[in-house]
């Protein structure tokens, strides 16, 4: 089988978000990059579906050129191949970046056979926009079936696991299929010196695509205010405990 | 009591700013010495404010090339031992090549030298053993150190934190920022803080990466920066699981790939010095909130580490070309480097009362707390910091770009191979001397000091080789003859028997002018300085405890009027010690004149029939009698003539103003061909002429942990005048000295496989049967200096030796790569084995 | 004049907090048009269950919220919840209105159901916004990284597809009248693909990490696996779940279920008690919810205080059993 994963390359945060002076992205000049949690899983789950079930899997990532650096952690973890679409490192907004992964895979499917699965993020960690799987699924015409914490192929089709009031609602879609998964989908490997080592010689497939006119524009971005709380020590060390059951008592948890 | 101390006073005895080890050690040992009122601050949060000590890979190996390391290292080891975070794992280093098991015998020296037991040498097979998960077939052996160990730095930083704050001496402030230092009158005052100011005339900054920043805020700068040192970590690693502690197996140093391998609970930490130099400015160093993990964790780049995954694969296949081991975490760690790989400690020569330790790994951190609290509190420290020392800074020495360049040319050398005579490459010819023009169509080979471009040898004289033919001893090891040549021993022949033309322009030379300058010189010169005008003395500078300090040379010019000449090297921390004993009511001035005035030395039985052709002045034997000093006329030019000589023979220094020397040289050079005057590089001047005469330098035979007595330089009697060291001085003259100095001379240069060996200083001495020599004060015997007597055809060793053993005559052995050789003390004391009566120097 | 049309979430006869809010945002953006809601319906389940008479009084109920007209979509297809066939029917519904703009609430399914309809009807979609202002562009602000930061955006769109962030904004109270009418939505076959086909219960026992009144979570500082028996034992005390953060799951010491952060579990308990969590925004975004957030750690200064009510510093190691202990000994004396 044939399985696609599309990885968007965020920073790595920390404590404190931290703008740009201009205002129109975080300041990453100190930041590591990943790969956004729930496409990690995304990986993880595209490696392991292709080591069952023998076949190719591809990374995709639409991003700048320093997004090489998420393809090949996701080679490192025994993806295939890679196909990149570099960006000039500029925000591209969901429409955008979901006609140029149309392409790509119109593309890569007219050259090397249709893709069973391709799995996306259920949303990326930066911008959040919960929408570039749907539409490729929808461009494609294919079945998308979102937020999946369990994936499992019955023949030709997918039986898919999503988290839900009280438990968990199930979805059986054919293959080819779009899913968006997230994290705990499974517990992503880290890549062994030997993988990150066959990652640096596995091929990436650069192509420069043209950026459609964005209908979302991001016009700067804000760090909140701050909740401004500013603890009250209860006291050190485990003669605290009694200052703390007093509290729980006051605010009636115990 | 809380780690942290709310309400930060308002005045201290001193403030250390930085809580990484260096700080929490300089801390404690202040509080242990006695001062009260220390306030030690952070900007980050305790026990990890974030800097390099949070991310260090914790793991010491003992034994370094460096004395003054090595002693901070073993100090620092007991002190962490004491604590009771250390834990002792062995340490192997690994060679792959040929040249890296020769260098491992020069560490196995080196151990022996500083008294670092045991040690072994150990074959691919024992290494195997030590670390069963390395594939012996790639290695040609290694070097063994069982007392090799890791600690927990942050854990050692927050017991002497907690020592320091029991004792009633210390108030902790995390959360701390310092946002300024105000300095008055050239002396620190204050420090502003985030939480309000603090009064204080001592102020210690020791904030790792930071420092350069804090110490913009003095005026002042400490010379470091911030570079990258990658790390990760793979597991889980089947054969450390249900491991019972940190560590079990011998952390490992691959040391032909710049890297190391260590256990680190049930993972394997991989660590590198290979990639290529990634340096930062320290502005560019986030803040705690910026930072995804510490400020001092940076984002791990891949491609830096490509080759070293390799490296790691061939030596350790089991673990780390498992696929089931992964890499779970990987960093570009930031740490410090200086220009020359030595750390930065001392007293500002800037501003009075501003202390910096900075540029100090975990492996030395609680030593040098240690030393440089004994520093503060008594003025020196045990140890001797010399190389350390902020004050031996050159002015270019201190800027952005000669730090970046050297830092970049030193990072990977961090295990390499590093020979004792090697040049840097990076930022040269920074200072020429006027005669450079002349030096260069001479073909000389240049080496640095302090900056300036000194030529070691002149291939123009290259014709002597054949004219001295057998007594210039040729060299066939390529180690020996590396940043070496057989000219030098031609041009010490030549200068013998005929006369030498020295560049010695990288003196540093500085004048002591005014009412009390008489008193000023005297209360830092050993030798009585109250001569007559026109008199050159030597004389050593002692430390408070009669250690060296240095040794240099005074000039009385006049009443209120003294010169001092000393080398480049410890130019600038000679210049700190002289100013610092200046009286405080500005009664005397000290003026430098390295840059304006230059100096050329002639030497050589027929110095003075040159000298006498330029100058009409009488430079007889009577009528310029060694040890003065006068100006006389050269044709057109003023020049000041010392008579005094470094390498033992006729002649003098001759001082002129800068502009004018290429005219002296001119001069000199047409005047002295008829006399077979031929130009002398600095391996004459250094090495070959000092050590026939067994003159003492700084540095090799001089430090502070060495007496007058000891280094046989005791003068008749004491003069009745105060001077720094006196009263140790005068017990030590009582005392039987636990050790003399010797010249040895080496008996057979012959190795096991046929080829004559040189030594080049630093090598154990040992005795006849091969055990180290250690005198009653603990210290082991070693080559303080060595190199070739080309006039005595004998290869000359100098060493400190216990009085059992100083005895001319003695047979004892010096252990050279791994190999014993005999040698003979030829000396003991300070008489010269090349003209022992000094009937040329007073001819 | 066209009106604004948003999609109403509701269960067991009551509409959820979510959607009250995104009612809100839409009465702003509206200014004076219409509101209009969409109610999905299923006369299958509603016969078993509920009630058609519930499902009015819920849309009826709507005009306290500001809706004026409340469309009661019923399909049989919708006794199980089938995204695409959402997006059918609310994109029917809003070109039957001639809509200016379509909100619905940022809730799992409020998002993917508002992106299907982006994607059907090509119209762009912002989600998660907790502003939006009528113009040309349109205006709004919305969050991203879980709301740890804010974006201002501009909007270029003649239907503006909005998605309103959860419990970012307050629900606005009204009286507007409000008439309920049925939709009956065109559904086609191929929108019945994507469906839930099966509902697995969650094993029984223990408190669920979202509907927790108390919480009780390790990070990186409690060390192992085996060091989260004083969290769980604490949280049995307080009748509370155990939580974790991301660095936790990663490394295999807890189930991801446990995890309360961005990508995690979003919670918003009475008590949150963080040990050993640093308070990266990853985690943060998980737990702002909480009304009052305990910390303890040894790192009197690590983010997480400057978001907390109450701290105790030192080790969680020696703590929490010490607040157990404590706790017992409470109910000794009282029983």
């Amino acid at each position: 089988m044939r399985v696609l994963v599309c990885v968007k390359r965020v920073p790595f945060t920390g404590g404190k978000m931290v703008l740009a002076p201009d205002s129109m992205a975080l300041e990453t000049r100190h930041l590591g990059f990943t790969i956004s949690p729930h496409e990690e899983c995304g990986v993880e789950e595209a490696v392991r579906m292709i080591e069952a079930k023998s076949g190719e899997s591809v990374v995709l990532t639409l991003g700048p050129a320093e997004a090489a650096e998420q393809l090949r952690d996701a080679m490192a973890l025994g993806v295939d191949r890679a196909i990149h679409l570099e960006t000039d490192g500029s925000e591209w907004d969901p429409e955008a970046t979901a006609a140029a992964i149309i392409d790509a895979i119109r593309a890569d499917e007219a050259a090397s056979g249709p893709f069973d699965l391709i799995l996306f993020g259920n949303e990326s960690a930066d911008s959040g926009g919960f929408q570039v799987g749907l539409r490729v699924a929808g461009a494609l015409g294919r079945p998308c079936v979102t937020g999946l914490k369990k994936v499992t192929i019955e023949g030709a089709s997918v039986r898919c696991e999503q988290e839900s009031e009280g438990g968990r609602d199930v979805y059986a879609v054919p293959m080819p299929a779009v899913l968006t998964v997230k994290e705990g989908l499974n517990l992503p490997r880290y890549p062994s010196v030997p993988g990150r080592m066959r990652a640096a010689r596995k091929p990436v497939a650069t192509m420069t695509p043209t950026q459609a006119q964005a209908r979302l524009e991001l016009a700067s971005l804000v760090v909140p205010a701050g909740q401004g709380r500013r603890a009250e020590v209860l006291g050190s060390g485990p003669s605290a405990a009694p200052a703390v059951v007093e509290m729980l008592r006051k605010i009636g948890v115990v | 009591m809380g780690p942290t101390d709310r309400n930060l006073p308002s005045h201290a005895r001193v403030v250390v700013i930085g809580c990484g080890i260096v700080g929490n050690s300089v801390a404690y040992h202040l509080g242990r010495l006695g001062w009260r009122d220390i306030v030690l601050l952070d900007k980050g949060p305790l026990p990890n404010p974030g800097g390099s000590t949070g991310h260090a890979s914790n793991f010491i190996y003992l034994v370094d090339h460096s004395k003054e390391m090595t002693a901070l290292t073993i100090e620092s080891v007991k002190q962490y031992k004491e604590m009771g975070v250390f834990i002792e794992s062995g340490g192997v280093e690994v060679a792959r090549t040929k040249e890296r098991m020769q260098e491992l015998t020069r560490r196995m020296a080196s151990a022996m030298s500083w008294g670092i037991e045991p040690v072994a040498l150990v074959s691919p097979s024992e290494t195997k053993r030590l670390v069963p998960y390395l594939d012996e077939s790639i290695i040609l052996g290694g070097f063994y150190t069982p007392g090799v160990g890791v600690v927990d730095s942050l854990r050692a930083g927050t017991l002497m934190r907690e020592r320091g704050q029991s004792a009633g001496a210390l108030a902790v402030a995390a959360k701390t920022e310092v946002l300024g230092i105000d300095v008055e009158h050239g002396r620190v005052r204050r420090v502003r803080t985030t939480e309000g100011d603090i009064e204080a005339d001592t102020v210690v900054i020791t904030c790792g990466v930071w420092s350069p920043r804090v110490a913009r805020m003095a005026g002042t700068q400490i010379p470091l920066t911030p570079a990258v040192h990658q790390m990760i970590d793979v597991g889980p690693v089947p054969r450390f699981a249900g491991a019972k502690s940190d560590i079990e197996f011998p952390i490992v140093r691959d040391m032909d790939t710049n890297m190391y391998e260590r256990q680190a609970g049930g993972d394997l930490e991989i660590g590198s010095y290979a990639h290529r130099p990634i340096l930062y400015d320290p502005d560019d160093i986030p803040s705690l909130a910026q930072a995804a993990l510490s400020p001092t964790e940076f984002p791990f780049t891949q491609p830096d580490f490509e080759l070293q995954m390799q490296h790691a694969l061939e030596l350790m296949p089991e673990i780390v070309g498992d696929e089931k081991v992964g890499v779970k975490y990987a960093i570009n760690g930031i740490l410090s480097l200086t220009p020359d790989g030595m750390p930065v400690l001392g007293e500002s020569p800037d501003v009075k009362g501003l202390w910096a330790a900075a540029a100090v790994w975990v492996k030395e951190g609680p030593g040098t707390g240690k030393a440089i609290a004994e520093w503060m509190v008594h003025g020196e420290s045990e140890i001797d910091l010399h190389s350390s020392d902020i004050a031996r800074f050159h002015e270019h020495q201190k800027t952005r770009a000669h730090v970046r360049a050297r830092a970049a040319e030193g990072f990977n050398k961090t295990y390499g191979i590093v020979h004792p005579g090697e040049q840097w490459a990076s930022n040269r010819e920074v200072r020429l001397s006027p005669f450079n023009v002349r030096e260069r169509e001479l073909g000389a080979t240049f080496f640095e000091a302090a900056g300036w471009e000194r030529p070691q040898w002149y291939e123009s004289n290259a014709p002597l080789l054949e004219e001295f033919g057998d007594r210039v001893t040729r060299r066939t090891a390529e180690w020996e003859s590396r940043w070496w040549s057989p000219i030098i021993n031609a041009e010490h022949l030549a200068m013998r028997e005929r006369a030498g033309l020295f560049d010695l322009s990288a003196f540093t030379i500085f004048d002591i002018t005014g009412p009390s300058a008489l008193q000023s010189v005297q209360c830092v010169a050993l030798r009585q300085m109250d001569v007559p005008v026109g008199r050159v003395v030597y004389t050593p500078v002692l430390s408070p405890t009669g250690g060296f300090k240095s040794d240099l040379t005074i000039m009385r010019l006049g009443d209120e009027h003294f010169r001092v000449v000393t080398g480049g090297a410890s130019g600038m921390s000679d210049r700190k010690w002289f100013q610092d004993h200046l009286p405080p009511d500005g009664t005397a001035q000290l003026t430098d004149l390295t840059s304006s005035t230059t100096t050329i030395g002639l030497w050589g039985p027929r110095a003075r029939d040159i000298l006498a052709t330029l100058t009409m002045d009488d430079v007889s034997n009577d009528g310029f009698k060694f040890g003065t000093c006068r100006t006389i006329e050269a044709g057109t030019l003023r020049v000041l003539a010392s008579r005094i000589s470094y390498v033992g023979d006729l002649g003098w220094e001759l001082y002129i103003p800068m502009d004018q020397g290429l005219k002296l040289w001119d001069l000199l050079w047409e005047m002295g061909k008829q006399h077979g005057l031929t130009p002398c590089g600095i391996g004459v001047y250094g090495t070959t002429g000092r050590l026939e005469k067994c003159y003492r330098a700084h540095g090799n035979e001089l430090e502070t942990e060495y007496n007058v007595v000891e280094a046989g330089m005791t003068a008749p009697r004491v003069k009745d005048e105060d001077f720094v060291g006196k009263e140790a001085h005068l017990r030590h003259r009582q005392e039987e000295p636990a050790a003399i100095m010797c010249t040895l001379t080496v008996d057979d240069h012959t190795s096991s496989t046929g080829e004559k060996r040189y030594m080049l200083g630093r090598e154990p001495i040992l005795t006849h049967e091969g055990k180290r020599i250690v005198d009653r004060h603990g210290r082991g015997s070693y080559v303080t200096s060595a190199g070739a007597g080309p006039s005595i055809g004998k290869h000359i060793l100098m060493a400190y030796l216990p009085p059992e053993h100083a005895r001319a005559g003695a047979a004892l052995s010096v252990q050279y790569m791994g190999e014993r050789y005999p040698v003979t003390v030829a000396v003991a004391g300070p008489t010269p084995v090349f003209d022992p009566e000094n009937l040329r120097i007073r001819s | 004049m066209a009106p604004v049309v948003a999609l109403i979430e509701h269960a067991d006869g009551k509409a959820f907090d979510t959607s009250l809010q995104t009612l809100a945002v839409a009465r702003s953006f509206a200014a004076g048009q219409a509101v209009h809601a969409l109610v999905l319906s299923s006369p299958i389940r509603l016969d078993l269950e509920l009630g058609r008479n519930a499902v009015f009084a819920l849309a009826n109920d709507l005009g306290h919220y500001g809706v004026n007209v409340a469309h009661i979509a019923e399909h049989e297809a919708l006794d199980s919840f089938a995204p695409d066939a959402w997006a059918a029917i609310l994109g029917q519904l809003a070109d039957q209105l001639d809509a200016t703009a379509v909100f619905a609430a940022g809730t799992e399914r409020g998002n993917e159901v508002m992106a299907r309809v982006g994607a059907r009807a090509n119209l762009p979609l912002a989600t998660n916004c907790i502003a939006v202002s009528a113009g040309d562009p349109i205006t709004l602000t919305r969050q991203r990284w879980g709301g740890s930061l804010l974006e201002e955006a501009r909007l270029n769109s003649t239907r503006p597809l909005v998605t309103v962030a959860p419990h970012a904004v307050p629900i606005e109270t009204t009286e507007a009248e409000t008439k309920v009418e049925t939709f009956t939505p065109q559904l086609k076959e191929q929108e019945l693909v994507v469906r839930v086909i099966e509902h697995v219960a969650a094993a029984g026992g223990g408190v669920s990490l979202a509907e927790a009144r108390v919480v009780v979570s390790g990070g990186r500082g409690v060390g192992s696996k085996e060091g989260f028996a004083i969290i769980e034992e604490l949280a049995g005390l307080l009748g509370g779940a155990v939580g974790c953060s991301r660095v936790v799951t990663s490394a295999g010491w807890r189930p991801h279920t446990d995890q309360v952060g961005q990508t995690g579990t979003k919670i918003a308990p009475e008590l949150y008690i963080a040990c050993g969590i640093s308070g990266a925004t990853q985690h943060m975004a998980g737990c702002k919810g909480a009304k009052r957030i305990l910390a303890i750690n040894s790192d009197a200064e690590a983010p997480i205080m400057l978001n907390s009510d109450y701290a105790v510093v030192g080790d969680l190691k020696e703590i929490v059993p010490a607040i157990s202990k404590e706790i017992r000994a409470n109910r000794g004396h009282a029983g």
